[in-house]
């Protein structure tokens, strides 16, 4: 399949620190692909200059061949590129009903299929419609901040940390579901320090640090990887 | 939800109703000057400004202080536009009789009959008070709303002060009577017209809280990193807020002025924007209901139940060495400090009068937060 999101030698910079130094990488459609590294090491810079949060000092990002430099956040979630934010981010003194509205903020057609399609995915959801999300657990509100973002109807969903502060049983659910999610069509990219559940569950990978690309490969290989272990698997060799 | 919202709609209506045809009787019965009158008009002007400054502060988390100021331009606009041509020799008497020759009361009287022209005159002179205000916001806007919080109010209040003083300008005098008084401009009339004028862009605001771009502010309001990664153009969004709410805030300064009857640049202070913040805090930031309610409670406290602090008499109670100048305004601290202490979300919360009519399952709001 072609590739649905290219990164070409992306360089960003706070002030004069360099957070991304120069990286390639491609999506490839229908795929889970991960970034994993330790703090710091620029993942979320990375998916920020994606949405259009932050802008990079140089390279280029595609997205289905055409160039995601120099459009606006809004502009490039209605090309089908949507961003869960790391912490959740759910509006909490809204109700889950409208938080999954405003996912939809953008779409002019009918949402009414897609909130169904929602609440299938995230029957918990369903219960809690009338609730406000600041009173959700924090696995709700993770469920609350995906299904926001599938609300867009996205070809491409990246997920910041999902599973932060969750616990591990509520992990292993969102990582469920974000193969669920997969299944139905949609290519994810994923940021993750959980780097063992994220190896897991994506078809590629790739390994970052301080900026650049350490290494990429499939997922089980790169899981199998001494380095890896050493460094982010918490194994000795 | 839905099985009561009929319920509810019904009881809101009755509500509404009482109200108006409480002021169309006291229209009837009082004369114009009565105190009740005034406390009802002044209010109904106070609560469309703290619901147009609250959907900036409340409902998209914008903290603005500028609102005398937005007020300050409709009331100009309004004065300028419907003095009548031959009182205006008078009122400008030192500027020639101003540049304005003419008064759209009397232009639209002559298209459409004395009294409908008059009332529609007066409404589009209100509005173009408004279209002032948010068009001035729209400019100040540009480089004003790349402020956050505090930095904002400071650069808003800034605007109001500047635009004050602006008007006392003795260059501008054929325009705005320098520092003199714009008077002999005629009012809508009784406290039922001003109810249904102010009703109706209450009702305007309502519907904006509770469409698709109500739930964007208050997306922005709750997270505006959330807001702006699915999709919504910040900018954009609080420029329409902040220029929505300048629209009406002219509007209800326009309407203060009918009702003061003079208009001064100098009486737009920025202790009425703080009048109008306190209104809104107590009320509750984020609830419409509040606001309007608080501003009923504060301004018939202030202006008619409480007088009695001032001149000797309270409640029966003689007490001349106590009750006399500015004690009143003590007693309004004691009360305000309560409230803050024991409404901590001020009286409705962020919760409307519909929903204290929805049964209890429903109503989660306002009930325990755990984050």
């Amino acid at each position: 399949m072609a590739n649905i999101l290219e990164i070409k030698n992306l360089v960003v910079s706070y002030g004069g620190i360099e957070a991304v130094k120069g990286i390639d990488l491609t999506v490839e459609e229908g795929k889970i692909v991960t970034l994993v590294g330790s703090n710091g090491a620029g993942k979320s810079t990375t998916l920020k200059s994606i949405a259009g949060l932050v802008k990079p000092k140089s390279g280029d990002i595609l997205f289905n061949g055409q160039s995601l430099l120099g459009k606006s956040t809004d502009q490039i979630v209605s090309t089908g590129v949507t961003l869960v934010p790391e912490g959740r981010r759910v509006f909490a003194n809204l109700t889950v009903e409208e938080n999954l509205r405003i996912g939809a903020y953008l779409r002019k057609d009918s949402i009414k299929e897609d909130m169904e399609e929602v609440y299938k995915l995230f029957p918990r959801l369903k219960e809690r419609e009338w609730q406000l999300a600041g009173t959700l657990s924090g696995g709700e509100q993770q469920m609350l901040a995906v299904g926001r973002a599938l609300m867009a109807k996205p070809r491409l969903v990246m997920m910041d940390e999902p599973s932060l502060g969750l616990a591990p049983l509520v992990v292993k659910g969102i990582f469920e579901i974000i193969k669920e999610i997969n299944r139905q069509g949609i290519t994810v990219l994923l940021i993750e320090q959980n780097a063992n559940m994220a190896l897991k569950t994506a078809d590629w990978a790739y390994v970052m640090q301080t900026g650049t690309i350490l290494m990429q490969g499939e997922g089980k290989e790169l899981l199998e990887n001494e380095e890896v272990k050493a460094a982010y698997l918490g194994k000795a060799k | 939800m839905k099985k009561n919202n009929k319920r509810e709609s019904i009881i809101i209506a009755v509500i509404l109703l009482v109200v108006l045809a409480v002021a169309f009787y006291l229209d009837a019965k009082l004369p114009s000057y009565h105190i009740a009158i005034k406390v009802i008009k002044k209010a109904a002007v106070y609560s469309l400004v703290a619901v147009s400054m609250n959907l900036l502060n409340g409902f998209t988390g914008l903290f603005s202080l500028g609102q005398a100021g937005f007020m300050l331009l409709g009331a100009y606009a309004y004065a300028v536009l419907s003095i009548p041509v031959d009182k205006r020799a008078g009122v400008y008497q030192y500027f020639n009789g101003g540049i304005v020759k003419f008064s759209l009361p009397e232009v639209f009287s002559g298209i459409l009959g004395q009294n409908v022209g008059s009332v529609v005159g007066m409404i589009v002179a209100l509005m173009i008070g408004g279209l002032i205000a948010a068009l001035v916001a729209y400019l100040i806007g540009l480089p004003v709303l790349r402020l956050k919080s505090d930095y904002l109010a400071i650069a808003t209040l800034g605007f109001a002060e500047i635009v004050r003083a602006f008007f006392q300008w003795n260059a501008l005098g054929p325009l705005t009577n320098g520092s003199n008084l714009l008077k002999s401009y005629p009012d809508l009339g009784g406290a039922s017209s001003y109810l249904i004028l102010i009703g109706l862009f209450i009702a305007i605001i309502l519907l904006l809280v509770n469409s698709t771009y109500g739930r964007a502010f208050k997306a922005i309001r709750d997270d505006e990193i959330a807001a702006e990664a699915m999709g919504i153009n910040l900018a954009h969004h609080k420029r329409l807020a902040f220029i929505i709410s300048s629209f009406f805030a002219g509007v209800g300064g326009g309407m203060l002025a009918m009702y003061m009857g003079t208009v001064q640049a100098l009486s737009f202070k920025s202790t009425m924007t703080y009048e109008i913040l306190l209104i809104v805090v107590i009320g509750g930031i984020g609830s419409i209901t509040g606001s309007v309610i608080t501003s009923f409670l504060y301004i018939a406290s202030l202006e008619w139940l409480l007088r009695g602090l001032d001149s000797g008499e309270f409640l029966g109670i003689q007490a001349p060495g106590l009750f006399k100048n500015g004690f009143r305004m003590a007693v309004v601290s004691v009360i305000i400090m309560c409230v803050v202490l024991f409404f901590r979300k001020g009286i409705m919360g962020d919760r409307e009068l519909s929903d204290l009519l929805k049964s209890k399952k429903h109503t989660s709001k306002g009930g325990a937060r755990n984050g």
